[in-house]
């Protein structure tokens, strides 16, 4: 990583139509849309409903028929599309690479156009290739057609980042790639951008995606409009109107669970000791919960062995060894859908939860999933309710 | 006399044809290769300024070209003008068209990709679409080079330079002295200049080919000092 990056600056579209010459209606219609900086936006919708279109007036690919592009402030309709365009990363669906040049030439080529040094630009390279997971001394001189399709994609989103732009704008990045890719290449662009804080406009038409990687989902419609612009719990628990809902289709309950993550719901808490605590209070603990065990963990809270009261009875001392080791833990970044699949097949009904530095954050149990996604249900039909009958009782 | 005998006894003069032939090829090529590609990099984009262009250098494709040298005379005379010129014409079509072609079919993709990033249209069309059309492009000056050999030959009707001089002084006196073997020297001449140039081509083609090792190291070595 460079030691500084650049972090992302927001964008903002005003009343922006673009209308193709002899097309007819507009591709994008009078689209308001404030990107803050810094996060991933991703527009989503049915093929045509002007997605690209939007995307590519930002760096002017396309350029708006009326209405202003503001990027940190300045319009950028006062910046030459060239100059604009080596600040914005590109990356499209297959890469686009450029199949005469080695993937290190690929990548250099912003920079080599912002004059860097060779010295320089080697570096760069090497750094992210190092940054998007491909070894750099295995790949660097290699030709883009012998890259798996995965591959490729990363090396676009290495040239895309070169010069270290402070706006990402992804067109179905991951579009052609088979579904374990996608899901990888995804998870790698969640987990840099926790790094780098980029401004991301990406476009797809998978919500499942939309909603996995978008901090805003931007729902659009043909022609060219946005129906709703939410975070992805608004847009399952609240859709905005009955094309939304179609859109999203059946399963929004399971969506649900797969953005909920544990350390979003309620766990329990049971009662927990280190190893070297006396025996008799922990058996007094284990009394005053009523549930009958406590988790033993070591000197960093770390969970270790669940232990019953009969397995303390008559211990003399510290607990030590006594009882029997967990077979598992839930992360508390886990998602419910991830968490619900762990307990079904573990060997207890409750499994710890750990947190940061895989210390004892509480437990969960089916049970208390079941709670917390009848709870959700609860908050949605109300939400439901309260939306068919605005104002309550007026 | 003998084929052989013939040759030994003007070898220097066969020589000094052959070498005349070679140079003027090479140069109407090389003149055809830069004029076709700025016509095909000028008219590309425009569909139908690219179908104008391929269609007026094929109508003067379809005049023979015994007649096309013919008609040059009235305007430039006999010697090298007419010969080079037609030459030039003949060989610009395939040119003009592989580079259209060639262009064409460089994937919109890669195109967008480079204007994405920042590329002005100049830069993408030197370093990407070019650089990929290529192949093509090299293809149509190999034809044109072909074609070149054999109208170079025909050029020694408008007293141009070159082999062809050999086949035209023996059909003039057929069943004289050497008639054939002076015939046959200039067409045999004709056809071993003509693989010796293909055979440069076919080189020429793999070492620039889009991951030969010119553009391997062209690429590479721009970033790895
Ligand atoms: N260059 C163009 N000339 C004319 N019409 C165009 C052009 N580009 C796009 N359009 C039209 O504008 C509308 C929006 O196109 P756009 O490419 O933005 O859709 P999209 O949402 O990206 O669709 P997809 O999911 O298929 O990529 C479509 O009706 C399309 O036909
Ligand atoms: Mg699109």
């Amino acid at each position: 990583m460079a030691d500084q990056s650049t972090t992302g600056v927001p964008i903002e579209l005003r009343k922006v139509t673009k209308a193709f010459p002899g097309g007819g209606e507009p591709a994008v219609r009078e689209l308001d849309l404030n990107i803050p900086a810094g996060e991933i936006v991703v527009l989503v919708g049915p093929s045509g409903c002007g997605k690209t279109t939007t995307m590519r007036m930002i760096n002017r690919l396309i350029e708006p028929t009326s209405g202003d592009i503001v990027i940190d402030g300045r319009s950028s309709h006062d910046i030459d599309p060239d100059r604009l365009r080596r600040n914005i990363g590109y990356v499209i669906q297959q890469a686009g690479l450029f199949p005469h040049m080695t993937v290190a030439a690929n990548i250099a080529q912003v920079p080599k156009m912002l004059g860097w040094d060779r010295a320089r630009i080697a570096e760069r390279v090497d750094e992210l290739l190092t940054l998007v997971g491909l070894d750099a001394e295995a790949y660097r001189d290699t030709f883009p057609r012998r890259l798996s399709g995965g591959q490729q994609q990363r090396v676009g989103v290495a040239r895309a980042l070169a010069a270290d732009p402070p706006v990402l704008l992804m067109d179905e990045p991951f579009g052609a790639l088979d579904p374990i890719s996608r899901e990888r290449l995804q998870d790698e662009l969640l987990g840099l951008q926790d790094d780098l804080a980029k401004t991301i406009v990406f476009v797809t038409h998978d919500i499942d995606e939309a909603l996995k990687i978008g901090d805003h989902i931007a729902i659009m419609k043909a022609p060219g409009h946005i129906v709703q612009y939410a975070t992805p719990a608004e847009i399952l628990t609240n859709p905005a109107d009955g094309y939304v809902e179609q859109f999203l289709g059946a399963g929004s309950s399971m969506r649900l669970l797969r953005l909920t993550k544990v350390g979003d719901i309620e766990v329990d808490q049971v009662p927990y000791a280190s190893e070297d605590a006396d025996a008799a209070a922990v058996l007094v603990e284990i009394e005053r919960d009523g549930r009958g065990y406590a988790l033993i963990t070591d000197g960093m809270r770390r969970p270790l062995r669940w232990v019953s009261a009969e397995q303390l009875q008559g211990v003399e001392g510290p607990v030590g060894s006594a009882g029997d080791a967990i077979t598992g833990t839930l992360g508390h970044r886990m998602t419910l859908q991830d968490a619900l699949e762990a307990l079904l097949n573990a060997d207890n009904d409750v499994v710890p939860v750990v947190g940061r530095r895989r210390a004892y954050a509480g437990a969960l149990s089916l049970s208390t999933v079941q709670n917390a996604i009848q709870a959700i249900k609860t908050r949605e039909r109300e939400r439901r309710l309260h939306r068919n009958h605005p104002g309550g009782s007026g | 006399m003998t084929l052989w005998e013939y040759v030994e006894d003007r070898w220097d003069l066969i020589l000094f044809e052959t070498a005349q032939h070679a140079s003027m090829v090479a140069q109407c090529v090389l003149v055809a290769a830069v004029l076709g590609v700025l016509i095909g990099v000028a008219t590309y984009r425009r569909p139908r300024l690219a179908s104008l262009a391929t269609a007026s250098s094929g109508v003067l494709f379809t005049v023979p070209s015994l007649a096309m040298l013919g008609l040059l005379i009235p305007a430039l005379g006999l010697g090298v003008a007419p010969s080079v010129t037609a030459i030039v014409l003949y060989a610009l079509l395939p040119i003009i068209r592989n580079t259209v072609v060639g262009l064409q079919g460089v994937d919109q993709l890669v195109v967008d990709a480079a204007r994405g990033i920042g590329m002005s249209r100049g830069r993408s069309l030197t370093r990407i679409e070019l650089p990929l059309a290529w192949p093509v492009i090299l293809t149509g000056i190999r034809v044109s080079t072909q074609l070149a050999m054999g109208i170079g030959a025909v050029a020694a009707y408008v007293s141009g330079p070159g082999l062809g001089e050999q086949i035209f002084s023996g059909l003039a006196r057929l069943g004289g002295a050497n008639a054939v073997n002076s015939t046959l020297t200039g067409t045999i001449g004709v056809a071993i200049l003509a693989l010796l140039f293909d055979g440069c081509f076919v080189l020429l083609g793999k070492l620039t080919a889009p991951e030969g090792p010119l553009s391997r190291r062209l690429t590479t070595g721009g970033v790895r000092g």
